[in-house]
């Protein structure tokens, strides 16, 4: 049996186990209904459209936050590896930044953007910067130093080894990177809009909460978390293609 | 000789090592104090402010329960993350079927927005202690079992032959050769988990909580208390480092050692 055929079993039986325990009452209705019920929700809310623009908004801003962060964090990445000392100092700062709730620097940054998206998009830019940085660091560290002697030998230039050797060498902690960045972009953002915004899917979903709404909740969580690990998932299959194709490579 | 001589020289580096890490703070507040002349009070408290208002907190007795209150949940939040990601990462990484199947159900499960399944632990554990220690133990638990996971794959096959050859069962074998062959990548995993656990903690405590230090910082928002939302983010902030801080000091001689 293939291990991915296992892995739909798992997933079926949780679901399955789930969706018992709310048919037979284990679990209250008004606490969570079954999951079939909530994939019916889910079908309501989107095909009514009362929602289309928060979710166009959401996918927006974590699009932006997630280029910036990729960017940005790629760049600081390449910086702190060439100035090992600075590295040093601000290693401990790294490794902390993720208990420091971001979220708190909302006020700061409707002052300095104004009332409009990007202090959301910076939210998530701030939440997932970071984790391209320690991946790039990462990557740069473990490519082998037995290919810049390759690359000495074949006099190769500066800009001729980052290209041919560095860059390849780092690419799968590269893609971690970026990987990270896309989830933690999408907590970012939709943490922003759930605890502060008034607009947006985390929004809606913190709306409907309040409201006593557990068909619009439990509707929108649902698509909010396929949608999520649907899209991680492809990067992860993406990844693993990228790491076969190393191997057989090397 | 050359003992003193190198001895004298890390001697320095960690000197340098501090002068560096004291310059990164200046910056850091250099910063700071920009973004204040930039945004004003409004947005941002200048460092001295935020400072003397957490000294002012950290002399009034009322603000002390609420340290309290966020020490206990998150402790008990690490605890569960930190016991239950181990146990579980052994068991996924000794086995590999096992492993393999899990792996990517958990990466999915670390990367979606927690925070929206905020209402579903409310609604399960109730108001209080036990969703603020839920919420922070599901944030923790996934980066621990994943790097344990990935230690104990990875660990070198000739210890477990040499387990095999004694003839140790599972747990002993999990517990005298797994674990200690695997420390070094466990710090790792309990430093994201320390972090994870405690950003979990404190957003639990934002929503439908009256003591603790998140709900100090939602409270704050909401009356736009600048002043003292910079202060309870920078006491976090700088518990938060110099926790990690030191894990990362443990994590260094343990690598060092193997």
């Amino acid at each position: 049996m293939p291990v991915w055929f296992i892995r739909l079993l798992v997933l079926l039986a949780a679901f399955g186990l789930l969706e018992l325990a709310c048919r037979t009452g284990s679990i209250d209705r008004h606490t969570m209904p079954p999951p079939t019920l909530m994939a019916v929700y889910a079908w309501q809310v989107l095909a009514s459209g009362r929602v289309t623009a928060d979710i166009l908004m959401t996918l927006q801003n974590v699009g932006i936050a997630f280029l910036l962060a990729v960017s940005v964090g790629f760049l600081v990445g390449v910086v702190l590896h060439r100035l090992p000392r600075l590295r040093r100092a601000v290693d401990p700062l790294l490794a902390s930044y993720y208990a420091v709730p971001v979220f708190i620097f909302y006020p700061l940054f409707i002052v300095i953007f104004g009332l409009n998206n990007w202090p959301l998009i910076a939210i998530g830019f701030l939440f997932a910067v970071v984790a391209m940085v320690i991946n790039t660091l990462n990557g740069f560290d473990r490519v082998p130093r037995v290919l810049f002697k390759v690359a000495r030998v074949h006099r190769l230039s500066r800009p001729a080894e980052v290209w041919l050797i560095t860059l390849p060498s780092a690419a799968p902690y590269l893609f971690t990177g970026v990987k990270l960045c896309v989830a933690y972009s999408f907590i970012g953002v939709v943490a922003g809009e759930f605890i502060l915004a008034g607009a947006g899917l985390g929004y809606e979903i913190a709306f409907a909460y309040n409201n006593f709404d557990n068909r619009t909740m439990y509707g929108l969580m649902l698509f909010l978390l396929v949608f999520v690990t649907a899209v991680n998932m492809a990067l992860h299959v993406w990844e693993r293609r990228l790491h076969a194709r190393r191997s057989r490579g090397s | 000789m050359a003992s003193t001589t190198e001895e004298f020289g890390a001697a320095a580096r960690r000197g340098g090592a501090l002068l560096d890490t004291l310059l990164v703070i200046v910056a850091i507040l250099a910063v700071w104090q920009g973004l204040h002349w930039l945004a004003g009070d409004v947005a941002i408290a200048s460092p001295r402010a935020t400072l003397e208002r957490l000294t002012e907190l950290l002399a009034d007795p009322r603000f002390w329960p609420n340290v309290w209150e966020t020490l206990r949940a998150f402790g008990l939040a690490l605890l569960y993350a930190l016991l239950g990601g181990l146990i579980l990462g052994v068991v996924l990484g000794g086995h590999r079927l096992s492993g393999e199947v899990a792996e990517p159900i958990l990466v999915a499960l670390y990367s979606i927005p927690k925070i929206t399944l905020y209402p579903v632990i409310l609604l399960f554990f109730g108001l209080g202690m036990s969703a603020k220690v839920a919420f922070g133990t599901i944030h923790g638990i996934i980066p621990v079992v994943i790097f344990t996971m990935n230690a104990v794959r990875n660990i070198a096959p000739v210890y477990l032959r040499t387990a095999r050859a004694l003839r140790m069962g599972p747990l002993e074998t999990g517990w005298r050769v797994l674990l200690p062959a695997t420390v070094p990548e466990i710090v790792s995993g309990f430093r994201i988990g320390f972090a994870l656990t405690l950003l979990g903690t404190l957003i639990g405590e934002l929503f439908a909580s009256q003591r603790g230090l998140g709900f100090l910082i939602i409270r704050s928002m909401e009356r736009h208390d600048v002043p003292t939302l910079l202060a309870v983010a920078l006491l976090l902030f700088v518990f938060a480092t110099l926790t990690s801080w030191l894990l990362l000091l443990l994590d260094r001689r343990l690598h060092r050692r193997l």
